[in-house]
């Protein structure tokens, strides 16, 4: 299993690709929406690519429960554990 | 009738095409006789019974950022492209606000022929080879028809309203004629108008080309599109489009803006006779074209120049001479025309706003750019076609007409004027 630190990394290239926001800034106390500017579609689209990415499954109830980059971290180490 | 005094003008031209990226490289090319018929390096063209086209002659990708890009429709990409280039040259930066409009003046009015097409086929493949799951939050707002017009409305802060007239391959030349009415009716001062397409693609090609539309030669693409010459047989898919920034004279006048010329008035008819064959005798055409007169005030005698919808159809083209006729009789032969479509293919819903955006610079520069391809005019053809080089028009005042027709008997002709 990944470690924190490579999940955030994962997350982070997804965020990129996607929205073009540094990889660097997206770090765990990041929120999605107020700090990294990210739309619901965008966000679905990172939720959708991290699924891909990581071989979990992120229900659709769950993402709005995920509010900073360590919360989205976190429910991927435990889903995928 | 009456209509509203407000005369519109033309103050600021986008474009991206297949024969340049922009408008000064579009009209250079024009001018120059030069196509951008291409034969289509695509791996899935292979199988295809067309396998040329007129793709932009500079991508997208090249000029968008790639975030951007990715979030939009090739479409909605065209009409980003093209509308900053317009903004710009009507001399405005920034959103309406920060270029001293009043958002709620400024308007959009940006056609579609078939809409974000390639989108939702490439989200089709998608659900069936990778699930429901995998189908883009981003399809439907990529996708819809009018996202090309919303997004530019977002752009530009344009809150007067976005349209997006819809018309196959008039759509264009009836989004000038929607953004005139905005104008004249007072429900805005600005209106960002034209149209794009983008759907050079398998799906497309074989529709077009199995309603027996498309040019079946392959060998010599710059060639192909070959309109009102005897050898000609269909048209040839391009994409791309334009966008012009049209103002009520006053507006323009009061902030000093250069006018390129005025769109003095429209017309438009049905010709309610078949979904796809032109209507033979023209009378359709014929009433959109004395319409467009009348709204401009003016008379067949007025009009220097046409700019034809000419697709090189076999049967289009013969109908819009047979109609050029009926309104203009024995002077007929004496009015050049152009066609467009022999360098840049057949933009669909860019076709008109890229033609009527050549028909504008025809009477800014005084030239009418030469038809392509016409090597042995068809004997039931009679027109003066420019050919070869670029006629020069008289000086001073000018009238001139631009056609669009659309798959479904749409007809919309737009007159304008150089004062």
């Amino acid at each position: 299993m990944a470690s924190t630190e490579e999940i955030r990394e994962g997350l982070a290239e997804i965020v990129n690709e996607i929205t073009g926001v540094p990889a660097e800034d997206v770090q765990l106390d990041k929120s999605f929406t107020d700090d990294l500017d990210i739309d619901s579609l965008s966000m679905v689209e990172v939720v959708v690519a991290a699924e891909e990415k990581f071989g979990v499954k992120i229900p659709d109830e769950e993402v709005k429960n995920l509010a900073t980059v360590g919360d989205a971290v976190t429910f991927i180490e435990k889903a995928g554990s | 009738m009456t209509r509203s005094q407000a005369r519109v003008v033309v103050t600021g031209l986008g474009a991206t095409t297949p024969v340049g990226g922009d408008v000064a490289s579009t009209w250079e090319s024009l001018l120059a006789g030069r196509s951008g018929v291409r034969k289509l390096t695509q791996e899935w063209v292979a199988d295809l019974p067309v396998q040329i086209g007129a793709p932009a002659a500079v991508d997208p990708s090249e000029v968008l950022p790639r975030v951007e890009a990715r979030r939009l429709d090739r479409s909605a990409q065209f009409a980003i492209i093209c509308a900053r280039e317009a903004w710009a040259d009507a001399g405005f930066s920034g959103k309406a606000s920060e270029a001293g409009l009043d958002p709620e003046r400024v308007g959009v009015v940006c056609a579609s022929g078939i809409g974000g097409l390639t989108t939702l086929l490439s989200n089709y493949d998608l659900l069936r080879d990778s699930g429901p799951r995998r189908v883009s939050p981003l399809a439907i707002p990529m996708l819809m028809p009018n996202s090309p017009s919303a997004n530019v409305s977002i752009e530009l802060q344009a809150q007067a309203g976005a349209h997006t007239p819809v018309s196959a391959c008039s759509s264009g030349a009836e989004a000038l004629a929607y953004a005139v009415d905005m104008i004249r009716l007072g429900r805005a001062d600005v209106v960002v108008a034209g149209g794009t397409e983008a759907v050079i693609s398998p799906l497309p090609i074989a529709a077009f080309a199995n309603m027996m539309a498309l040019s079946k030669r392959s060998d010599d693409p710059t060639a192909v599109s070959r309109p009102f010459d005897k050898n000609r047989d269909g048209f040839v898919l391009g994409e791309g489009g334009a966008l012009m920034v049209l103002e009520s004279a006053e507006h323009a006048e009061a902030r000093g803006a250069r006018v390129y010329a005025e769109i003095a008035g429209a017309g438009m008819s049905a010709d309610a006779h078949h979904i796809a064959q032109p209507e033979p005798t023209g009378r359709g055409v014929v009433t959109a074209i004395r319409k467009a007169l009348a709204d401009a005030d003016l008379t067949p005698d007025d009009i220097a120049h046409v700019n034809c919808h000419a697709t090189s159809t076999p049967a289009g083209d013969i109908a819009e001479s047979v109609a050029l006729n009926a309104v203009f009789g024995d002077r007929t032969p004496s009015i050049p025309v152009t066609a467009p479509k022999s360098m840049i293919g057949h933009l669909l819903g860019g076709a008109g706003a890229v033609e009527s955006l050549a028909t504008v610079l025809t009477l800014h520069h005084g030239l009418v750019p030469p038809t392509a391809n016409v090597d042995d005019v068809d004997d039931d053809i009679n027109l003066d076609i420019v050919r070869t080089t670029p006629r020069k028009l008289d000086d001073g005042p000018l009238a001139a007409l631009n056609d669009s027709f659309g798959f479904g008997g749409h007809n919309v002709v737009l007159a304008f004027r150089r004062t």
